[in-house]
């Protein structure tokens, strides 16, 4: 037993492994290995295209994140004191946005929103002050937050409210009683209680945004993000340099990893 | 404001993302799925039902997502449960939670590159070329259906340890002893206690991965070479190349239907087998 589960970490870290080993290749064949070098992660770091798509894909992971935390918390918290037909209905819709597929959640955001852009689009141009150029909507960096947003706010919400359910209501009554206003109760005793699952929450937004292909593959336009890249990269034939962003993007996703698991267990302790 | 009023201004701008993101481009797939496509690609307003007449024409698609997907799962399962029952049952305390938790690290980094690791792996130079050595000269194993099975068993078996190892962990150890102090042989008390005690880990994990699988685009893209594809990839075609809108939607929507009859059949049968063996217990 021990040997066979021996056996499944070695099946889990040995690909992992291959490419951070040829990451340090000196030489151009991405599967002999030649001799230790750095060289490609200064390629990599030093590749404009590689680093606009970082941005991109640093940018929209973050804003989507931030976005979801603050509209996902809002909701959990707002979700508590509505029951009935409503309620079901929106925990029916959050449970859709976690189940359907992400080319699904991907082509059905492309083809609205570019079917939505068809129509304003002219309607723009025909209100729009003579003499001035007329803005011309098109999917790219907002449709991509728009979408990612979207998703992850679904996730803020489970988390939130797993806590929130969590909590007893001791507390916050407790705080009623005594004639605290609600907003001063929300303030001083359930935002502090609810903080460290909010921010487990944006780090996971931040991790799936970071690493999700499929959404923006359809939703990004003609903008690139680093997913995107390294598709296209395998596309056209392995690099050691596509090695050496993996193992960046891989080593970087860990650490984010390691942070919201350290909050949460703190939290869990206090 | 009242607390009501309250309460809906909080739930309401999430409320309206989702309805704008997620609600409406869902309506607009099924409203497309009964429309034409354009002569020039896209789309134009129609009602037929043509699009889902034509659905045949992508059966390889379906049938190789229905084949791979339950088989992918299948085989997840079968090396996932020894894995979360060692985590779970055998394992010192102190080591399990760091154990556990590098099964689950590699599930939160990209599934991109942990699947394109195995390009090289099942490619030439990797496996086959080591095969080559032993004499087994020629297997090819990179844009098989072995090769997709492999990306997909790897990608999910994180996702199957963990529920596993949940309702494992959770089991009282003192049945088990109690099973093997009245006579039982470990077969036995594994047969009619650890394995029916671990069912509900099961079925969520199998649930999960399968409904990942059915929506899998990566894997096949990257390890199946276009030989071996799923509907996603049908999709992906559909939309990107072919520009065929109306029946990329109606294969949409025919694959959330037939994720939304497969999960409804298999709770069912979950249900079902969860409420026999609790006749065998009594009994």
């Amino acid at each position: 037993m021990r040997i066979y589960s021996l056996f499944v970490y070695v099946f889990l870290y040995t690909p992992i492994a291959i490419i951070a080993l040829f990451s340090f290749s000196a030489g151009r064949s991405a599967s002999q290995f030649e001799g230790f070098s750095l060289k490609w992660y200064g390629r990599a770091l030093n590749n404009p295209f590689v680093m606009e798509a970082l941005g991109n894909s640093l940018l929209v992971a973050f804003v989507s994140a931030t976005l979801a935390s603050i509209l996902g918390t809002l909701a959990a918290v707002g979700l508590q004191g509505i029951k009935g037909p409503a309620r079901s209905l929106f925990d029916a819709i959050i449970y859709i946005a976690v189940m359907i597929p992400g080319i699904v959640i991907g082509i059905a955001t492309l083809i609205a929103l570019v079917t939505v852009f068809d129509v304003v689009n002219p309607w723009l141009a025909s209100v729009w002050p003579e003499g001035r150029e007329p803005p011309a909507l098109s999917m790219g960096m907002p449709s991509l937050i728009a979408a990612h947003t979207m998703f992850t706010l679904a996730l803020v919400v489970l988390i939130v409210r797993a806590r929130l359910q969590g909590l007893e209501g001791a507390l916050s009554e407790a705080s009623a009683d005594l004639y605290a206003p609600p907003m001063r109760t929300f303030r001083l005793i359930t935002l502090p209680l609810i903080a460290p699952a909010i921010l487990a929450g944006f780090l996971l937004s931040f991790t799936f945004s970071f690493d999700d292909f499929i959404i923006a593959f359809f939703v990004a336009g003609s903008e690139t993000t680093l997913p995107i890249y390294i598709f296209s990269s395998i596309r056209r034939g392995v690099t050691p340099e596509v090695n050496a962003i993996g193992t960046m993007v891989m080593l970087a996703s860990l650490v984010l990893l390691v942070i919201a698991q350290l909050i949460l267990r703190r939290s869990d302790k206090s | 404001m009242t607390e009501r009023e309250r309460n809906w201004l909080l739930v309401a701008p999430a409320g309206a993302w989702l309805l704008v993101m997620l609600v409406l481009p869902l309506s607009v797939v099924l409203i497309f799925s009964f429309g034409e496509r354009a002569p020039a690609g896209g789309w134009v307003p129609a009602f037929t039902l043509e699009q889902y007449a034509n659905l045949p024409a992508r059966l390889t698609a379906f049938q190789n997502t229905l084949t791979l997907a339950p088989l992918g799962t299948l085989a997840a399962l079968i090396i996932a449960y020894p894995l979360a029952y060692q985590l779970a049952v055998r394992t010192d305390p102190k080591w399990k939670t760091i154990l556990l938790v590098l099964v689950i690290v590699p599930f939160w980094t990209s599934i991109l590159i942990r699947s394109y690791a195995w390009i090289f792996i099942l490619g030439g130079q990797g496996l086959p070329a080591l095969l080559g050595v032993f004499g087994f000269e020629g297997v090819r194993l990179i844009y098989t259906p072995f090769a997709v099975t492999v990306g997909i068993v790897y990608g999910y078996l994180p996702l199957m340890v963990f529920p596993i190892y949940v309702a494992l962990d959770r089991l009282d150890k003192r049945l088990l002893e109690a099973s093997s102090d009245l006579g039982a042989r470990p077969l036995t008390t594994f047969l009619r206690v650890t394995l029916p005690m671990s069912i509900s880990g099961i079925a969520t994990g199998c649930m999960l991965v399968f409904i990942l699988l059915m929506g899998e685009f990566l894997i096949p893209a990257l390890l199946g070479g276009g030989k071996v594809f799923f509907v996603g990839n049908a999709l992906v075609d559909l939309f990107l190349q072919s520009r065929n809108w109306a029946f990329g939607s109606a294969v949409a929507v025919m694959l959330i239907l037939v994720m939304l009859v497969t999960v409804t059949i298999y709770m069912r049968l979950i249900a079902r087998l969860s409420a026999t063996r609790e006749d065998v217990s009594i009994m």
